[in-house]
């Protein structure tokens, strides 16, 4: 099909619109009620920035409660450190990590890579921002009506007999719950149906595959979530006896249910920031992606593999011999397709020009973190392992290299690396560099020791702990703080752009993808004329111009497409 | 005292064990730690082909310059395939080695020694034999046992680090684990699934004795606690003493008039207390005897309604002794 080519974003936008999303109206309403979905973007933005400082507050305190094996800080006493790590937990994941990357920086970059002026539903968009914020609501209000107590995982007949606020965390949990289905379809079908013209499935940027294979999971796997808190609600103020063994019920089904969302869910978590790394990769070695087709491929094979995990998380519940050998085998099939994106990330760095820029710091952070994780995942499905690491600091220390290693990294990696898109202003990179080296240190400090304390027989959700362990918390605590001043910095060299930054070009970092055609910010309708569409990953097409301070589209033939 | 500490004295670390893994107590622990360091060599090959090959990358072809990206193919699907598949194959041999081990530790062998397992928040009681319960796990070295497991409350979890054995306590149910101690001395055993305020607590000595005689002796004298070990009659507030330490009382219930989870039993005893529904109660033997048997039923204000019953658990005589005991604190 013939595609319009607008003569000043071919040239590389450099006489861009003085009219762009964020001065295209004015006042708290029109935030409020916008329908744009950079405007949505931005407000999640801010929304899971401040959910992340919340959890990241209750982290740091948990760690310095844990310096010391008896009682350390004033206050913290068992109750309140076990409303800590639940809420820290909780927050974390309801509230960050499931919405971090699709809900804030998918819903800002989707449809402008797309060429595309909205998502497919922009209303449904809105009304899904909403939900989070009444979910995130909810949470907060269990915390001043008793806090919680149950871990984030809200295993039963605990959650039945505690006093805390059960009820309206997972009615929270239950809101936030639509608020990802919403987010899901509206990805779904904005990439089904508003591709331009000439972008094959095939020359889609690998960001929109991994937001696509998320969008799946949230859609097929949240509702089972619903289902399952609605039951732990009608069992604590009915009394329906499913979950209570007092009343014949089964608390073991209870984790079956969670796990079955909660395993897939996981993969919500990290699809999306594998999506980022490739967008990452690509662009600062200056390489077109290798291996396509296969880490396209493979984000597909992992939402659809990891639905058929969930049993590895109840290894030591009592579930039958045989469903535990199954669900162990099955674990170690979901490995391969994540090991193919890490040889293929590497593979692309191959002969590059690789700069060091801040985005990619966090993404080569990420390439050694997840690495870790996923390596330390082998432990965890073979059976007999698993039974010495299961519910010990081995298993948290895990989770953590694939949660915060992976897909924080990615997040912070993301958010740098689109920054100048989203506000127009260029950050100072020497900072932003130093930053993510702090965190990157700081990270391992804090979760390294984990794994040999783990492995040694240290259990997980402790407020006291035995002696022998006392030099491995104390170094996770170190860490933690050092974790802690190292996003501070980062945060700062963000908040300070928006103060005092040079303006951004359109595109400053030479990528190939779409969202860099459109000036930066990018105008209230992205692209006055749908833009071409070439090979996302042809870098050669773009080429540095001192002038404009970042890099321009030459002329390239026009798509065979 | 501060109320939050443990009260639990644990045996000191034993000597042995690698950097990873503690000392290897149990039969089962060479297969399961040998397990671990294949999988441990097989992930640091694979860590150390990956960081290097970043950083040789990262120096190799770092940006410089005037120096542009060199061209290399897009995809190589010999490549790719192979490096799909060639590890699948190791993963076979790790998902193999931990379903033998695993069908191993879950299969007990015929006549074990059975030792019974009542997990309630925060306490654990293992009743031997002979029908006497201790909140120790006591048993022979180089004879298989196999604890039978079931819980009051919430879900606990059982987990000997030494004998790299773990395995959910689900109420309502009976699970099963099994295992051959090889190392003489003691042990700790955790609560590894969370139980609420005292989960850290809920910690428990584990002794391995050097035979079947020496464990015999250990069980006889331990089953009687109204006589000292010459067999002269005990007073009752001392066996009273024993029972407020081995039954868990002491995990919530201090003796120095200190607040913990529950009330202190210190200056207690005839005093007349509110509870939660605002009603007076005068702290009197059926008082006492109604908490222990039934404790929701008439709940001291200010504390949570949380300690789980000793229905069957203590016997009249025992109470007796416990209340004793309590008379004793002034």
């Amino acid at each position: 099909m013939a595609t319009i080519l607008d003569p000043a974003i071919g040239a590389g936008g450099e006489d861009s619109p003085v009219d762009n999303y964020l001065t295209h109206t004015h006042g708290w309403k029109s935030w409020a009620f916008t329908l744009d979905h950079k405007r949505i973007g931005m407000m999640y933005l801010v929304g899971v920035t401040s959910a992340f400082l919340l959890g990241g507050i209750f982290a740091l305190l948990l760690r310095a409660e844990l310096f010391t094996p008896g009682p350390t800080i004033p206050l913290v006493s068992h109750d309140m450190y076990n409303q800590l790590f639940t809420l820290h937990g909780a927050v974390m994941t309801f509230l960050f990590i499931i919405p971090g990357i699709p809900a804030a920086q998918g819903n800002f970059i989707l449809p402008i890579m797309l060429g595309a002026k909205d998502v497919a539903f922009p209303r449904m968009n809105l009304c899904s921002f909403y939900l989070w914020l009444g979910g995130a609501v909810f949470f907060l209000a269990a915390l001043f009506l008793g806090g919680l107590d149950t871990g984030w995982t809200f295993y039963t007949p605990y959650s039945i007999t505690t006093n805390t606020a059960v009820v309206s965390a997972t009615m929270g949990a239950f809101i936030l719950g639509f608020s990802s289905i919403f987010t899901g379809l509206n990805f779904i079908v904005t990439v089904h149906t508003l591709r331009p013209p000439g972008m094959t499935w095939f020359r889609m940027p690998l960001f929109l595959w991994a937001i696509y294979g998320t969008a799946i999971i949230q859609v097929l796997a949240t509702p089972v979530l619903g289902i399952t808190l609605m039951l732990l609600m009608a069992e604590r103020i009915m009394g329906i006896g499913i979950f209570d063994p007092a009343l014949g019920g089964d608390p073991v089904l209870y984790q079956h249910f969670f796990w079955f969302y909660s395993h897939p869910a996981v993969y919500i978590m990290i699809l999306p920031a594998m999506g980022v790394i490739s967008e990452l990769m690509s662009t600062f070695s200056r390489k077109p992606i290798f291996g396509y087709r296969f880490i396209a491929m493979s984000s597909l094979a992992i939402a659809l593999l990891g639905f058929l995990v969930w049993g590895h998380h109840m290894f030591t519940s009592g579930q039958s011999q045989m469903s535990a050998i199954v669900f162990s085998a099955l674990t170690f099939s979901v490995a391969i397709p994540s090991a193919i994106k890490v040889f293929n990330w590497l593979a692309t760095m191959y002969k590059g020009s690789i700069s060091l820029a801040t985005p990619m710091c966090y993404a080569l952070s990420f390439l050694f973190l997840f690495t870790i994780g996923g390596l330390t995942g082998l432990y965890l499905g073979s059976l007999s392992t698993d039974i010495q690491l299961h519910d010990t600091y081995f298993v948290v220390a895990h989770f953590h290299y694939v949660m915060v290693g992976g897909t924080l990294m990615a997040f912070l990696g993301g958010v740098f690396y689109w920054w100048p898109k989203m506000t127009g202003k260029l950050y100072d990179e020497f900072w932003g560099q130093i930053a993510a080296w702090i965190v990157f240190v700081g990270f391992n400090l804090t979760f390294f020791p984990q794994f040999v304390m783990g492995s040694r027989g240290m259990p997980r959700r402790y407020y006291n702990y035995l002696p022998e362990f006392e030099f491995y918390h104390k170094m996770s605590t170190i860490g933690a703080f050092l974790l802690g001043v190292g996003l501070f910095i980062a945060l700062w060299v963000l908040l300070k752009s928006l103060k005092s930054g040079a303006k951004a070009p359109a595109n400053p970092w030479g990528s190939a993808t779409l969202e860099w055609q459109c000036s930066s910010p990018p105008p209230h309708d992205n692209f006055s004329h749908t833009p071409t569409v070439g090979d996302p990953y042809d870098l050669e097409s773009t080429v540095y111009d001192p002038k404009l301070g970042g890099y321009k589209k030459i002329a390239s033939p026009a798509p065979a497409h | 005292m501060n109320d939050d500490a443990s009260t639990f004295v644990a045996p000191p670390p034993h000597p042995g064990g690698s950097f990873w893994l503690p000392v290897q107590g149990s039969t089962k622990a060479p297969e399961v730690d040998s397990l671990f360091h294949f999988i441990t060599g097989i992930s640091l090959f694979f860590f150390v082909l990956i960081v290097g090959l970043i950083v040789w990358f990262l120096i190799q072809y770092r940006r410089r310059p005037g120096i542009e990206p060199q061209p290399s193919p897009h995809h190589n699907t010999v490549l790719e395939l192979s490096w799909s598949i060639l590890p699948s194959l190791l993963l076979v041999v790790m998902f193999y080695r931990g379903f033998t081990s695993y069908m191993d530790m879950r299969t007990p062998p015929d006549g074990a020694m059975e030792i019974n397992v009542n997990a309630k928040k925060w306490s654990w009681l293992f009743t031997y034999s002979n029908g006497w319960g201790e909140p120790e796990l006591h048993v022979p070295r180089d004879v298989p046992v196999t604890l039978v497991m079931t819980s009051e409350d919430v879900i606990h979890s059982l987990f000997i680090p030494a004998f790299r054995v773990k395995m959910d306590v689900v109420p309502g149910r009976y699970t099963k684990l099994w295992f051959n101690a090889t190392e003489v001395g003691e042990f700790t055993l955790f609560c590894t699934e969370y139980c609420g305020t005292r989960h850290s607590d809920m910690l428990a000595k584990v002794v391995v004795h050097d035979s079947v005689a020496e464990y015999q002796q250990w069980l006889e004298k331990a089953s009687d606690p109204y006589t000292d070990q010459d067999g002269q009659p005990r007073p009752l507030a001392e066996v009273g003493a024993m029972f407020y330490t081995k039954r868990g009382c002491i995990q919530c219930h201090s003796t120095d008039g200190s607040a913990k989870t529950g009330p202190t039993f210190k200056g207690t005893f005839g005093t007349t207390q509110k509870m939660t529904d605002g009603t007076d109660v005068v702290i009197d033997e059926n008082y006492v005897r109604e908490s222990i048997l039934n404790p929701m039923a008439k709940v001291r204000g200010g504390f949570r309604p949380v300690m789980p019953t000793f229905q069957g658990q203590l016997k009249d005589q025992d109470i007796g002794a416990i209340i004793a005991y309590m008379k004793s604190l002034k």
